[in-house]
């Protein structure tokens, strides 16, 4: 699973049989640190309380459609909960601040194109440190 | 499997039912020596795993239903171990025992 924001719906009249009264929205998958990455990409609401701008985490392939209240429906990406708060645990984060994604690694390692957002490397947000 | 690290929870009050009364790890993905290799997954705790722990991570779902013996749940990520060491054969033969 991952964290996306809705960023809007979609509406289609003629759709694939037994996804009638199924919402599907655009959601842009983020990382954890809630930076866009990847592409977005439409996905059903199965919780049917999902709206735009709201944070969530979805659910990818054949588990997609094990959401829905048919479960055998066209289905890839599902909605499966929306997101009050994503807690970093004390103790969690080592000396030097997060392993931000593409930050602290040797150049060339790691997967290309991983951090596609453009954006400085940097946290938008200031990272607690635990108290010496 | 993967192997990951926890760095945090996800919180979630409306969810599918499926997701009631489990909790949910932010998991750092590592490469085999321990550094993060950039993606991270939200899987579902099953072994009691903490803030920082190593973990192995099931990311497939016909397994994760079965560790949690929910059949029909959307869930395919799950953590399923906590890792104590990984053992990296080195160049010279010798091995390498990295602690976690």
């Amino acid at each position: 699973m991952q964290l996306a924001r809705v960023i809007g719906t979609v509406v289609a009249t003629i759709k694939s049989p037994g996804l009638e009264g199924v919402k599907l929205l655009v959601i842009q998958p983020l990382d954890r640190a809630l930076r866009p990455v990847g592409s977005q990409l439409v996905a059903a609401d199965a919780v049917h309380m999902a709206g735009p701008g709201e944070l969530v985490y979805f659910v990818a392939a054949r588990e997609a459609a094990q959401a829905m209240p048919d479960p055998f429906v066209p289905v890839d990406h599902a909605i499966v909960g929306i997101v009050d708060a994503v807690e970093t645990l004390a103790g969690a984060e080592r000396p030097g601040g997060p392993p931000a994604v593409g930050r602290g690694r040797p150049a060339g390692g790691g997967r290309p194109g991983a951090r596609a957002t453009g954006k400085s490397p940097r946290a938008p947000t200031p990272r607690r440190r635990p108290r010496p | 499997m993967k192997l990951g690290r926890v760095v945090g929870t996800v919180v979630s009050t409306i969810n599918a039912p499926a997701f009631d009364g489990r909790t949910l790890l932010v998991c750092d993905l590592l490469d085999p020596s321990g550094r993060p290799s950039g993606g991270y997954l939200i899987a579902v705790d099953s072994v009691g795993a903490g803030a920082g722990e190593t973990v192995l991570i099931l990311d497939e779902g016909n397994g994760a239903r079965q560790v949690l013996r929910a059949p029909g749940a959307p869930i395919r990520t799950v953590v399923v171990g906590i890792v104590d060491a990984v053992v990296e054969p080195s160049a010279t033969g010798a091995r390498h025992r990295r602690r976690r």
